[in-house]
């Protein structure tokens, strides 16, 4: 078998075992969040025979590790059970007419945004810090290259919330061009999905740019020290083509590295943003639902989180596999 | 292109050229005003010691300086153009087409992205100097040249796929890709084993003669350029000491610093016989992981008190026998038996005293010590670590170990990067003497230094195992070393024991095969040996 085959089989297995461990810190972290939810609910009515009765009917009376292995077990299946908060009170005696809606079925358009905003963010983030580091790299210490990197910086060192409403001010307030808020729902047509979440894709832009930009620029200069590229402008090769040819190719590994850790981050990191905008995403979801003790929700946000982040990351880690020419052509 | 009236003309001349580098915040001279010139198709040989601004210069030959370096007088004239007046993107046009350059490291020089043939032609393509077909046939044809295996697929391959001797020839290929008026070699044989540098320099000088190019070959190696050159500039501290054609420099070198370059090698230590070994090592096998073994059923004997010099190429499995002494790398079969005793594999189950016994020297000094360390915590700690000493006494004892390496107290609050590279390698001699050892393994501690420093490591090594009558295991593939400071010697090859002797009988023949092509391949100071031995 070629070896990177085995080297992917190996990635894809440790990925498996990870998001394994994964679902266990999960359940018992949110399982060790203090409060209850059918206290919460219940209120000063509850006695003691309805908080036994809504135990039982949430599954809460079980011991931890059978609640955990039915939570993987239809998980695996693609189940995230239902939602505690549908029910309440009043239904606690009567199961048949619960309203309780399934997990999966909250979280998918929620997914849905934010992925759609991590898309139309990346699609500009990631061209844009290629190219800004690229050149930084060609012009070093230029003019140009401390510009660059200054603004990056400046951008990055701000708390993305005041960036956001850097940009409300500027762009939405006194300059009307784009809405403040981002309250897109699951029929808002298409161009005006992306007309509404300019800001905060502007926003997640500015705050991601610099940390892309600043790792192609550094893992470029790093390889301009290399003999090879000596050899290739002893060769007469012009600096764009020394760049683009001979020091980026053998660079990707690192820059594939931090994009994924960025995109990970525009999914899983984002709720300060989504919250300025009032943006519907995943984000707000969950932060809504650690305060209302929505246990399945909480574990589902978690998990799909979870899923994004590893699958980002071994997606980096092809990347540099499949670019390294030592592992695609063996001996 | 090779007529002989153009081979008359000059080609380059550079004159009073200085050269300037930045380090520590300041500007320092690299090269004092040197002249230099070459005609069509003559090879000048440039040699000198590390240091000496030989890179430098070959580079400054096609207007070319370093990061950090830059022109601050001279002119160099190459076609009625002052190189040094040129702009960046009119010396391009001539990097590549009128000048080409050689690495030394060809393994670091190409590009692991890309395929040997892409690489060959890329330069000559991007100049739009000829179509690309025609450019991938030429390039088969220099493959050929360069009596590489498959020239008409070995450009399909990544560097990383062909040997080290392989690629240095495919270099040189590179370099002839545009029929340049003049070739750079920087040192193209020294990162390669002698058995393979004879071909390698064989086919350079072939091609050069063939295409009538000019030629730099630059070269610490003096056997080497012996064979390579028709004239011979001496470089040294950035200015030229001699300049002559090679006959008449090896006849009568003028100036002191030539002949003490030409009389290195003074040492001759004599051979001794010794019956009572220290080091017994019977039949052993070693591998990495579980890789494919690197050494297969070792014998090899170290008499008390003298040196056996294990000799052999790259991947002999020198080190890795050093390794498996040292407990670094158990072996997988066999015992080493050190003063009687056999000796348990694993480093992790000697006693201290063990560990004490057998200390091992380095290849790099740079590598081996610890930057932020100063000379006396560096000797210090083995005192320290093996025989408690503390107080006043740690600093006596230290001193008294830098008497022995003639290094007098003054060194004792250095730090590394303030010694000179013969300096580094003595403080680590120190160190492994601070143990006390009875043995002390050596591992290539010469091959990193100039020659004249070499010299003093291997006399200091010699006054102390008369001293102290310290058994050595010296690792080297430098047969001149061998000759130098071993009593008995021990040939490798992939991985095996050729064979072990005394000194005399190992150097006179009969030979085993690989012992005779290895001792054939050693460069000689005369002009004709490349020639003798290639119609052998």
């Amino acid at each position: 078998m070629h070896p990177i085959i085995t080297t992917l089989i190996k990635r894809i297995g440790l990925g498996i075992v990870s998001l394994f461990f994964v679902t266990l810190i999960i359940f018992s972290s949110v399982n060790m969040l203090p409060g209850d939810f059918v206290e919460a609910v219940l209120g000063q009515s509850r006695t003691e025979e309805t908080v036994r009765i809504f135990r039982q009917e949430l599954g809460l009376d079980k011991p931890y590790h059978v609640r955990y292995v039915n939570w993987l077990t239809s998980a695996i299946q693609g189940d995230l059970g239902n939602t505690f908060s549908g029910r309440n009170a009043t239904y606690a005696n009567q199961p048949q007419q619960n309203t309780a809606r399934s997990v999966s079925s909250l979280l998918q358009p929620r997914l849905f945004n934010t992925f759609f905003l991590a898309a139309m963010t990346a699609i500009i983030a990631i061209p844009l810090s290629l190219i800004l580091g690229i050149t930084a790299a060609l012009y070093r210490n230029s003019f140009y290259d401390r510009t660059v990197n200054a603004s990056a910086l400046t951008a990055i060192s701000m708390p993305e919330f005041f960036v956001a409403y850097v940009l409300i001010i500027f762009l939405a307030s006194i300059n009307q061009f784009f809405p403040s808020l981002s309250n897109v729902t699951s029929s808002t047509p298409f161009l005006e999905r992306v007309y509404l979440s300019i800001l905060p894709a502007l926003t997640l832009t500015l705050v991601t740019v610099a940390h892309m930009m600043r790792m192609t620029r550094a893992s470029i200069i790093n390889l301009l020290s290399s003999p090879y590229i000596e050899m290739a402008r002893l060769k007469g090769m012009s600096r764009t083509k020394v760049i683009i040819k001979h020091a980026l190719p053998n660079a990707w590994a690192p820059i594939a590295n931090i994009i994924a850790f960025n995109l990970a981050y525009l999914i899983v990191g984002v709720v300060v943003v989504e919250v300025v905008f009032v943006y519907p995403g995943v984000g707000q979801l969950m932060v809504d639902s650690v305060i209302k003790r929505d246990i399945p929700v909480v574990q589902g946000c978690a998990l799909v989180f979870a899923l994004t982040y590893i699958l980002l990351n071994l997606i980096a880690d092809v990347i540099s596999i499949v670019t390294n020419p030592r592992l695609l052509y063996p001996k | 292109m090779s007529t002989s009236k153009k081979s008359r003309s000059l080609l380059l001349n550079i004159r009073n050229i200085s050269i300037e580098g930045y380090s520590d915040e300041a500007w320092h001279p690299i090269i004092k005003g040197v002249d230099l010139q070459i005609k069509r198709g003559e090879v000048l040989g440039l040699i000198g010691e590390s240091g000496a601004g030989k890179s430098t210069l070959g580079l400054a030959a096609m207007g070319f300086v370093r990061a950090g370096c830059r022109f601050t007088g001279g002119s160099i004239s190459f076609e009625g153009k002052d190189l040094t007046k040129l702009s960046e993107k009119e010396k391009q046009k001539l990097w590549g087409t009128k000048f080409s350059y050689v690495a030394q490291s060809a393994a670091a020089a190409f590009n692991p992205a890309h395929t040997l043939l892409n690489q060959t032609i890329e330069s000559s393509l991007s100049h739009n100097l000829e179509t690309k077909e025609n450019l991938k046939k030429n390039a088969v044809k220099l493959y050929r040249e360069m009596q590489l295996p498959n020239p008409e697929e070995i450009g399909d391959r990544y560097p990383h796929q062909v040997s080290g001797g392989q690629l240095q020839r495919t270099m040189t290929a590179m370099a002839m890709t545009s029929k340049p008026d003049l070739i750079i070699f920087d040192e193209p044989t020294t990162a390669l084993d002698v058995t393979t540098q004879v071909n390698v320099l064989a086919t350079i000088r072939s091609i050069v003669k063939e295409h009538q190019t000019a030629a730099i070959y630059i070269t610490h190696d003096l056997a080497v350029v012996v064979q390579m050159a028709d004239r011979i500039q001496v470089l040294r501290y950035g200015e030229t000491i001699e300049v002559a054609k090679t006959n008449q420099m090896l006849k009568s070198p003028n100036q002191e610093y030539t002949k003490s370059l030409w009389a290195v090698r003074s040492i001759q230590k004599k051979p001794q016989k010794k019956e009572d070994t220290i080091l017994k090592i019977e039949s052993i096998d070693a591998s990495y992981d579980s890789g494919p073994m690197v050494l297969k059923n070792i014998d090899i004997n170290v008499p008390t008190g003298r040196t056996v010099a294990i000799v052999g190429e790259s991947g002999s499995g020198k080190s890795t026998t050093a390794r498996s002494i040292t407990g670094l790398l158990p072996p997988t079969n066999g015992k080493i038996i050190f003063q009687g005793r056999k000796l348990p594999a694993r480093l992790s189950e000697r006693s201290k005293e063990d560990l004490r016994r057998i200390q091992m020297i380095y290849q790099s000094p740079d590598t081996s010590m610890n930057p932020r360390h100063t000379v006396r915590d560096i000797i210090g700690r083995p005192l320290k670590f093996y025989h408690g000493v503390v107080g006043n006494r740690y600093t006596e004892k230290v001193i008294e170990l830098l008497k022995m390496i003639e290094l007098d107290e003054s060194f004792i609050d250095r730090l590394p990067e303030e010694l000179s590279g013969g300096q580094k390698q003595r403080i680590c001699i120190a160190r492994a003497l601070a143990a006390e050892p009875d043995l002390i393994i050596c591992d290539e501690v010469t091959s990193a230094l100039d020659q004249i420093v070499q010299e003093g490591i291997l006399k200091l090594l010699l006054r102390l195992q008369k001293e102290l009558k310290i058994s050595y295991i010296f690792i080297t593939h430098d047969i001149a070393t061998v000759k130098a400071i071993a009593d008995e010697v021990v040939v490798m090859h992939q991985g095996s024991v050729v064979e072990q002797g005394l000194k005399k009988d190992i150097f006179s023949p009969p030979h085993p095969d690989y012992t005779k092509l290895l001792l054939s391949s050693v460069p000689e100071m005369d002009p004709k040996w490349l020639t003798r031995i290639l119609t052998q």
